[in-house]
């Protein structure tokens, strides 16, 4: 069953066009890595979904129309649309009646739980707790209401490692069930990589790659060449290359490519290339300015 | 997609569905409003401190005869003073109304908190009707509450003042005439200072869900230029007449043959048929209920700013 269903869905801003009739599908169970560039759509693809925007193009959010039934989708979807949303005034205690007090499918001894194992006290406003603290007190908001899907928009922006670690280490292992669905936006690329199992990039409105992991592993492979192998490998016309201390590592798709990973074995060390390879590899080495070129030929075949 | 997942979702939408209790609309609307109470303590806060300084105030009257009228214990006019207190509470709610809506919609974007509101069940409807409640039905009512308890403490303060100097308490007790008062003034507070300025705070809270900075200006000065334009053209105020009368409360609730306006009036001249039945009240309604509309489908776009 399709947890999101979007066909051409698009959205501008005045004369600035923020999704150029994007198609997207979702299924349950699906942990999607929404990947790109800053203004690459994104938010605005997010926020369509939340119903916080309104747009053109059909859109069905688990059987909802979003934009006029935000208050019935809100039953079954969480969001983290930012860090640092909580109202400053709110008290712990306060947050936990509140959404208690509102929300059907919360559960409040587990969000108590889960707040258990943190430093945060009940009766602390949100404006004396650390940002890394008001992200937790979000996450056992959200993480005890038992929803069908969750969408985190950059939800670890700004905070320090110890707590992104623990941000997608708790929400794998006390949130995910593998009938829920997790749409998470970053371009924090290396820190979701091994959560995923799909990715999706966007850019410039448009989504221009859109595969799952296990596709991704079998599909593309990296290359560090050595060094004499350097002429023979280029003609093999790899998608990407790149330089790393004097070595040039060579990216290859293979379906496209028409070489096969025994080929590419024998001239030097291969590797599954990490989404953030890809991504340069995709969008160009400076996201944004050249990415269209960069794009021209695997626009379609990544369909 | 394969056939096993196809068959799959039947069962997990069941058990998603039946599981969880439903809330009723009525909850929410509580819990909508509570979390106004939180965030603006100045609600019940601001209504306390001026009655606790009135009563601190006619205490010290009574006791050591330090004031003249009107907060002064005057036996043959007992009313006065209770009139005053009534009268500062109202002033009170009003001025508390005004920055509580005019911050109400606004506030929420500017610290983008909507984000988080909005990542809830709560319709835009409920929310905005939250809001609006809190001017045209809990503030009345906790000026009643707060008004009653110290008029009681008043009551209380001035027998004992009384007795203490061998005066009749009776004649203090017959001459007030403590429910009528009580009756008159929770009439008051809901037709005059809800009903009738209901168009005032719904306008505070539309431009409040508008403006992107500045809320007040934005209040103010469009009612200001338009009171100067007429002044302009026609030389008259009936605007800002019309709008200054809506936001003191100058409603016909009471019959104008009395000399006095205020709501000790006796329970004869309140005239809720006449109130009830004029034009004016149901005209301000109709707007109102047009700017809480607006506000509800404007919500709908808003984000954080």
């Amino acid at each position: 069953m399709e947890c999101i269903e979007a066909r051409g869905l698009r959205k501008a801003f005045g004369t600035t066009i923020a999704l150029e009739g994007i198609n997207l599908r979702v299924e349950d169970g699906r942990i999607l890595g929404l990947i790109g560039p800053n203004g690459a759509g994104k938010t605005t693809a997010l926020n369509a979904i939340l119903g916080l925007t309104p747009y053109q193009g059909e859109l069905t959010v688990l059987g909802h129309d979003p934009w006029n039934e935000r208050d019935q989708l809100m039953r079954n979807v969480s969001f983290i649309a930012d860090v640092a949303v909580l109202p400053r005034w709110i008290r712990v205690s306060q947050a936990l009646d509140y959404v208690a007090g509102v929300h059907p499918r919360f559960d409040r001894a587990k969000a108590e739980g889960f707040l258990a194992k943190t430093t945060i006290s009940r009766a602390s406003r949100v404006r004396e707790l650390s940002k890394g603290m008001v992200t937790q007190l979000h996450l056992a908001l959200v993480m005890a209401i038992d929803a069908r899907l969750l969408v985190l928009d950059e939800p670890t922006l700004g905070l320090d490692i110890l707590y992104r670690k623990h941000f997608y280490d708790s929400l794998l292992n006390d949130y995910f069930d593998r009938t829920r669905t997790i749409v998470v936006a970053t371009h924090q690329v290396e820190e979701v990589q091994n959560v995923l199992t799909d990715v999706m990039f966007i850019n410039r409105g448009r989504i221009v790659f859109d595969c799952s992991m296990e596709e991704l592993e079998s599909r593309y492979l990296e290359v560090m060449v050595h060094p004499e192998q350097v002429p023979p490998a280029r003609a093999l016309k790899p998608m990407h290359e790149r330089q790393v201390l004097g070595r040039s590592i060579l990216l290859f798709d293979l379906k496209l490519d028409a070489v096969d990973r025994q080929q590419l074995a024998g001239l030097g060390d291969v590797r599954t290339p990490s989404i953030a390879d890809l991504f340069v590899a995709m969008l160009g080495d400076r996201p944004g300015n050249q990415a269209g070129q960069a794009l021209g030929n695997y626009e379609g075949a990544a369909r | 997609m394969n056939s096993q997942s196809d068959a799959m979702p039947v069962s997990r939408v069941e058990s998603h569905v039946v599981a969880p209790a439903e809330i009723t609309a009525t909850r929410r609307m509580y819990w909508s409003i509570r979390r106004e109470l939180w965030e603006n303590r100045s609600i019940y806060i601001a209504p306390l401190a001026v009655a606790g300084v009135a009563l601190f105030a006619f205490s010290l009257s009574s006791f050591a005869g330090i004031w003249e009228r009107p907060l002064r214990l005057n036996p043959a006019q007992p009313q006065a003073p209770y009139d005053m207190v009534a009268g500062l509470l109202m002033v009170t709610g009003m001025i508390v109304s005004a920055f509580y809506c005019v911050d109400a919609l606004y506030g929420e974007r500017r610290d983008r908190s909507i984000l988080f509101w909005k990542s809830l069940p709560v319709s835009d409807l409920t929310t905005v009707l939250s809001k609006a409640s809190i001017p045209l039905v809990i503030l009345p009512l906790l000026s009643f509450a707060i008004t009653l308890a110290v008029q009681w403490l008043m009551l209380l303060v001035s027998s004992v003042v009384l007795l203490v100097s061998g005066q009749s308490v009776a004649m203090l007790w017959t001459n007030l005439s403590f429910l009528q008062m009580s009756l008159l003034l929770l009439y008051h507070l809901l037709t005059a200072h809800a009903l009738w300025s209901a168009p005032i705070y719904c306008w505070l809270l539309l431009v409040s869900g508008w403006a992107r900075r500045a809320p007040f200006l934005w209040a103010v000065l469009p009612l200001v230029a338009i009171a100067g334009v007429e002044n302009l053209a026609f030389h008259t105020w009936h605007f800002a007449a019309l709008v200054g009368g809506r936001f003191i409360g100058d409603a016909p609730t009471v019959s104008s043959t009395g000399p006095d306006m205020f709501p000790t009036n006796p329970m004869t001249h309140i005239t809720p048929g006449h109130f009830l039945s004029s034009p004016g009240l149901w005209i301000g309604l109709a707007v109102a209920a047009l700017f809480l509309a607006a506000a509800v489908r404007l919500r709908r776009y808003q984000g954080p700013i």
